[in-house]
């Protein structure tokens, strides 16, 4: 099974961050201008050596042409400008977007920008709200559902059927917690322990607050070309080597199994254009909008066996000093997560242990990195391969 | 805000128009024996349009279910029960289970249907744990 058939074809040549967290002083916009300037900086290129932008929409300043208008505010013509939804997957699939688009000829270099304000332009009922209109209008909202009850229910499903333990979903948190520790510019830095997560306070039975990504700001770009075409840039290239995407249904009351996701088929298709295997891995960024889909996704995308993710978890393995550091930014649990822009800092802090410039926080043997997002509750997968080595 | 509720369709008019007479009523799918659940246009197995309303048992057993101890806004109070629940005739649905313990909730547990009116025009199935149950402990 192929993933997109562009596998070692495509390159990431530059990126960039906006300031995450709380960030009040710019809105969504303006942080997706910001990125996309940045990233094309730090490829070592001028605007006018790139010609395609992709976007994804901002929940807290919603525009119809999202793509047109930061090229417009940059006073920009990119040759290819689209805008690309499809939720928490977005960052991956319009990746693969970009890289499709090259290859068809419609652009030579493109940027994959996204930014959005959840927590300092919208009040914290809208931003509610607005998450949960992803339920079915007929079928589901009208029940009162909030996001973290649909993964309460999944997180259940779980405990139901292979005896995973709120402890076990506990340990993501810590572990991502662990990671942000280390991190300067992380929204949440205080060490936790399980205890801490046990205790905190009742979201969605048996999901706590702890247990819940973070509502944040921020923004965030990366700059991909065909691998031929990065020999002068600053940076050490950063090649796509696989990718692959999973859908199986939209509404989480129309999945025909709870425990078990389309990461599966979005895994093997990435794994298999790679021609890697998750022995391979050296670096992990997973999806923990909540900590049973990390969990999931940890079993799904053959990290382990399906139903051991609360043993793999408890080991200790994903933490500092673990043998398969995971989220090492500390994830949308503890970094930031400002909603469907949220994958976007996984894929930025890859590529910075890839290309080896984290700093102090940089690891060592880092080759290769699997991120994997997913869009809906569960709904849909993208999992791209990366890879350090030319 | 208000509270969200269905505007149905033509298609999905029977559902609801069921519900306010306090009957739970599915489409069979005339081309493949499959039951369907949300109601639609074509079957979400074989494709086909011959699909026909009958009467549900409104039995069924909970698949998942998670208490919800911060509503999603002020027209929902705190804490409340939502579950999948796995209809005897196969489809599952959302609901919710009302007057409960959340103690008393398992996966597994058989419930049959009520129906709640959710505003002037529209009237929603909801789930309570089987009587049996009670009736046994």
């Amino acid at each position: 099974m192929a993933g997109s058939g562009l596998g070692g074809k495509y390159a990431l040549i530059g990126m960039a961050e906006s300031d995450v967290g709380i960030v009040p002083d710019k809105s969504p916009r303006e942080l997706c201008v910001q990125v996309t300037l940045d990233a094309v900086r730090d490829a070592g290129l001028k605007l006018s050596d790139v010609d395609g932008l992709i976007t994804c929409n901002a929940f807290a300043e919603p525009i119809m042409y999202h793509a047109e208008a930061v090229a417009e505010y940059l006073g920009w013509e990119p040759r290819h400008c689209v805008t690309v939804n499809t939720g928490g997957g977005t960052t991956f699939m319009a990746l693969n977007m970009a890289a499709a688009a090259i290859e068809a000829g419609m652009a030579d270099t493109i940027v994959v920008a996204m930014a959005d304000s959840l927590r300092s332009f919208m009040t914290r009922e809208q931003a509610m709200v607005v998450q949960s209109s992803s339920g079915h209008p007929h079928y589901e909202q009208p029940y009162g559902p909030t996001v973290p009850a649909y993964y309460g229910l999944i997180a259940r499903a779980h405990m139901d059927q292979y005896g995973t333990t709120e402890a076990q979903f506990a340990e993501a948190a810590v572990s991502c917690r662990a990671w942000a520790s280390q991190h300067p510019k992380a929204q949440m830095r205080d060490v936790i322990s399980v205890e801490d997560v046990l205790n905190s306070r009742a979201i969605a039975d048996p999901l706590k607050v702890l247990d819940c990504s973070l509502v944040s700001d921020g923004g965030a770009a990366v700059v991909i070309t065909r691998k031929d075409r990065t020999k002068d840039g600053p940076n050490k290239p950063i090649t796509l080597l696989g990718y692959g995407e999973g859908h199986a249904y939209e509404h989480i009351s129309q999945a025909k199994n709870l425990t078990t996701s389309a990461a599966v088929q979005s895994g093997q298709s990435a794994y298999a254009e790679a021609g890697l295997s998750p022995d391979d891995i050296s670096l992990l960024q997973l999806y923990d909008c909540f900590t049973p889909a990390l969990l999931i996704q940890i079993e799904d995308l053959g990290f382990c066996a399906k139903g051991e993710g609360g043993d793999w978890l408890a080991s200790g393995i994903s933490r500092p000093g673990g043998a398969k550091p995971l989220n090492t930014h500390g994830g949308m649990l503890s970094y930031c997560h400002p909603g469907n822009p949220g994958a976007m800092f996984g894929l930025t802090e890859a590529i910075s242990q890839l290309r080896g410039d984290a700093g102090p926080r940089q690891l060592p043997g880092m080759s290769t990195a699997l991120c994997h997002a997913q869009g809906g509750i569960m709904s849909s997968h993208a999992t791209v391969i990366l890879g350090a080595e030319d | 805000m208000a509270k969200p509720t269905p505007r149905p369709t033509p298609t999905e008019q029977p559902f609801y128009d069921a519900c306010a007479q306090h009957q739970l009523i599915l489409q069979h799918c005339q081309g493949c024996g499959h039951v369907l659940f949300y109601p639609r246009t074509h079957c979400d197995q074989c494709q086909s349009e011959q699909l026909v309303w009958k009467e549900a048992s409104g039995q069924g057993s909970i698949a998942s279910y998670t208490v919800v101890r911060r509503g999603v806004s002020a027209d929902f109070e705190a804490p409340y029960v939502i579950a999948l629940i796995d209809l005897a005739e196969g489809p599952r649905m959302m609901s919710q289970i009302i007057e409960t313990e959340p103690e008393a909730l398992a996966v597994g547990l058989q419930v049959s249907v009520d129906f709640a009116a959710w505003s002037e025009d529209i009237t929603l199935p909801v789930f309570r744990l089987h009587p049996a149950l009670d009736a046994n402990a």
